[in-house]
């Protein structure tokens, strides 16, 4: 009923299904709560103060769970709204439409090659990310090669080689401690060159955005990325941890200065962790969601669909 | 803690008169100790406090704490228990009552934030430490550290690598092993965690390793299978030590992952790593408040050596804004020697401050750590760390070093027989101009005043911050003003 609200058809595509099993077991969590806040049957001011708290213990955090209830309840209160289901109903559109993205992704607009940049703090899942994006790609019948942008930490390089065969695609790469932006240039030289690449996913090194040096290092490699190729990197996503809690915010800001992130990854989204974080991200900086992580197999990854994340969130 | 909370309290204007005026614009807060600092800003121009003033304090400290990623519960709990001391004789017959609230702010922190907590090491050896946590905490890296600070502790450390999921976690481990010199026990990937920690501890016996740290792969506390796993290789390793690894910037699920893994694997300790983010670290709060287990260490960098002892009183500082100076001079006391120090002072005393030692404490200050890093640390600094552009500090440090490299050893120590020939020469040698040795010359001279004028007033000068760490802040660093200017505040 509320996938029609938004002139979805009615059958659920593969990412949907992905997604949404991914979120079952968040379901079973905090926020699955909201789904019990609003079976009571009268719309009440604890209905409203343990809507708050819910969407805070899912880390929304407050200026955006402020607004989404106040909008919320303006809407049920201007209109006149008895039924909670109906509250219910508003909610999630407020929530959808937080999340939805202007513009749509960029990685398979046809050109020369698409560069995409892949970014994010320590630990949050970037290579893995990667092996998955180069699998999905390769699935569609696209020419994937990968760089091994992450020089620095221990081992990195042998793990995104790992994903590169798993995936059934070339990864490019150079001795440990080798600069980053050189491994890029040479990557990008061979993906037009020898390999004729179609998309060159880019690993980079795990960082703080707090960092100064190292986010640098990322605005150097965007400068040789553009050099070579028109208005490259055409996607610079931003990998980022569902338990990550109100530093995601500053994450995205930091990463969006000095790295232009043009997008959100979500990974780890099959813990009981539910990235609520996200909603501020949108409403903050505009970046969407891209795609969601839900697992260590290849295929755990899913592009990000508003409807079906708010559904799985907060349940049907 | 009661002298600690005097000198707290006493000190506190200091920290009040660094802030900015609140009024005309709005702040964007980047820590809970700088939210702290204004709502306790607030407080100290208002005098006395009404019920109604704890109140809307009480409501910025909610606030910020949930900002912080404290868990909401524990948010609750611990607002209450301020609020119920607060609102009372207590505060209200107080004559400083904005100190007062800070006070009790500060040892409800510490309260909730708990003892700090050695390694178990008492055991027969080899003592098996186990370090488990969700995917990306960063266990592998803290594996190394705690191998390496172990072996400074004169213990003869063992790595094992257990993780046989993620790809190349295994290579990872060894090469960090390998950096720090460290033997690290594999089998592959096609053995069980349980039967690799078994036959680690029997190599560790028969090499005589004295500690056995069992790297373990990251997953969900959800995941029945893999926590099984966990059960499995706790009950043949038998850990003195269970630590949970969590990043710093965990959000409120922070809670329900410590909850899981201490159920299925009573976990002995907490380490928290990636401290050196602008995290707040709420999590630290919540899961040492749901599991009541103490936090042992923090993890300060990527590079092997940050690691740090938890230290409650100094996070507590940390999170009220009082800055960090005793990590600071315990850092310098590492990398600096008690007998550079001890001649150091000398110079100074004497006033024979020549640029040989200000090369010198150049490069001790630079053994420290980064500069935005050492300016948190100090107390009051954290608003001006903000204003310091680190790589324009970086380039000057560097280029004043060059300055000086370029000096005859001489020059070094006269610098009055610079002239301009000279100064040209050191321009061209140092890759610099003129215009920059003249002026790194003018701060040196000015700056040989200012010590001169110290080592005068040397004796009866006032040790502020009590402590062991008088004696060090007169052996150097440079002073505030200077410091500011030579790394290119605005």
């Amino acid at each position: 009923m509320f996938r029609r609200l938004f002139g979805k058809q009615e059958e659920k595509t593969q990412d949907e299904l992905l997604l949404e099993e991914s979120l079952q077991k968040t379901r079973g969590g905090v926020l699955g709560r909201i789904g019990t806040i609003f079976q009571a049957n009268e719309i009440t001011d604890e209905l409203w103060d343990e809507l708050e708290e819910t969407l805070i213990m899912a880390d929304v955090g407050m200026e955006t769970t402020a607004e989404l209830v106040e909008k919320t309840r303006s809407r049920v209160e201007r209109d006149g709204i008895k039924a909670t289901a109906d509250a219910y109903l508003i909610l999630k559109r407020e929530m959808v439409n937080l999340l939805k993205a202007d513009e749509p992704l960029q990685i398979e607009q046809p050109r020369i090659l698409t560069v995409v940049l892949v970014v994010g703090v320590n630990g949050s899942g970037k290579t893995t990310t990667i092996g998955k994006l180069a699998y999905r790609y390769k699935q569609r019948g696209k020419k994937v090669v990968l760089a091994a942008g992450d020089t620095f930490r221990a081992a990195a390089i042998e793990q995104l080689q790992v994903w590169g065969k798993r995936a059934g695609v070339d990864v490019i790469a150079q001795a440990p401690g080798s600069d980053p932006a050189a491994v890029l240039f040479d990557a990008m030289r061979a993906s037009q060159e020898s390999r004729k690449a179609e998309i060159l996913i880019v690993d980079t090194a795990g960082r703080l955005q707090n960092k100064f040096n190292l986010m640098q290092e990322l605005e150097k490699m965007r400068r040789v990325a553009a050099r070579q190729v028109h208005a490259a990197p055409h996607e610079t996503l931003l990998v980022l941890d569902a338990s990550t809690g109100q530093n995601a915010i500053l994450q995205a800001k930091g990463f969006q200065e000095t790295a232009g992130v043009t997008g959100i990854v979500l990974t780890k989204l099959d813990g009981t962790a539910k990235g609520g974080a996200v909603l501020s991200i949108k409403k903050v900086l505009g970046v969407p969601v891209r795609f969601v992580g839900s697992g260590e197999k290849i295929g755990d990854l899913a592009e990000f669909d508003p409807v079906a994340f708010v559904e799985g969130l907060v349940g049907e | 803690m009661d002298a600690e909370s005097a000198r707290l309290c006493t000190e506190l204007p200091d920290y009040f008169s660094i802030l900015p005026n609140r009024s005309g614009r709005q702040f964007v807060f980047e820590s809970l100790s700088d939210k702290l600092q204004a709502v306790f800003s607030q407080l100290a121009s208002h005098g006395k406090l009404s019920e109604a003033d704890v109140n809307a304090a009480l409501r910025e400290v909610r606030l910020a704490l949930l900002e912080a990623d404290v868990n909401f519960k524990v948010v609750k709990d611990f607002v209450g228990r301020i609020k119920e001391r607060a609102i009372g004789v207590e505060v209200m017959d107080s004559l400083t009552p904005a100190q007062q609230v800070v006070k009790i702010v500060n040892d409800e922190l510490i309260n909730l934030l708990g003892k700090p907590a050695p390694l178990n090491l008492s055991g027969q050896p080899p003592t098996v430490i186990m370090l488990v946590g969700l995917q990306g905490a960063g266990k592998t890296t803290m594996a190394g550290k705690l191998a390496l600070r172990l072996r400074k502790q004169g213990q003869r450390p063992l790595l094992v690598a257990a993780d046989v999921y993620r790809p190349a976690a295994i290579q990872q481990l060894e090469i960090l092993g390998k950096q720090i010199d460290i033997p690290v026990y594999s089998e592959g990937t096609d053995v069980s965690p349980a039967t690799i920690a078994r036959n680690a501890i029997r190599v560790a016996k028969e090499k005589a390793h004295t500690v056995v740290i069992l790297d373990t792969a990251g997953r969900l506390q959800i995941d029945d299978a893999m926590m099984q796993e966990l059960e499995q290789v706790r009950l043949v390793a038998r850990p003195a030590d269970i630590l949970l690894v969590v990043d710093a910037m965990t959000g409120q699920e922070a809670v329900h992952v410590a909850e899981g893994f201490h159920a299925r694997v009573p976990t002995t300790g907490l380490i928290m790593t990636k401290i050196d983010g602008d995290a707040r670290g709420g999590a630290a709060l919540s899961i040492r408040e749901v599991t009541g287990v103490p936090i042992k260490f923090l993890g300060t960098s990527e590079k092997l050596d940050g690691l740090e002892p938890f230290q409650p009183d100094r996070m507590a500082s940390r999170i009220l804004g009082m800055g960090d100076i005793l990590t600071l001079i315990e850092r310098a006391q590492e990398n600096i020697t008690e007998e550079d120090a001890a001649a150091m002072e000398e110079r100074l005393a004497s006033g024979q401050f020549d640029f040989e030692d200000f090369l010198d404490q150049l490069r001790q200050l630079k053994r420290l750590g980064s500069i935005t890093d050492l300016l948190k640390m100090i107390p009051g600094m954290n608003q001006m760390a903000k204003d310091v552009d680190p790589q324009e500090a970086t380039k000057n440090l560097k280029m004043v070093e060059a300055i000086i490299s370029s000096m005859t050893v001489h020059e070094r120590q006269n610098p009055h027989v610079l002239n301009g020939s000279r100064r040209r020469r050191i321009a061209t040698g140092s890759g610099t101009t003129v215009n920059d040795v003249n002026q790194l010359v003018k701060q040196f001279k000015d700056m040989q005043k200012m010590m001169k004028q110290m080592g005068v007033m040397g004796g009866n000068r006032k040790k502020k911050r009590g402590r062991k760490g008088g004696r060090r802040e007169g052996a150097g660093m440079f002073g505030g003003g200077n410091l500011m200017d030579m790394f290119g505040g605005r």
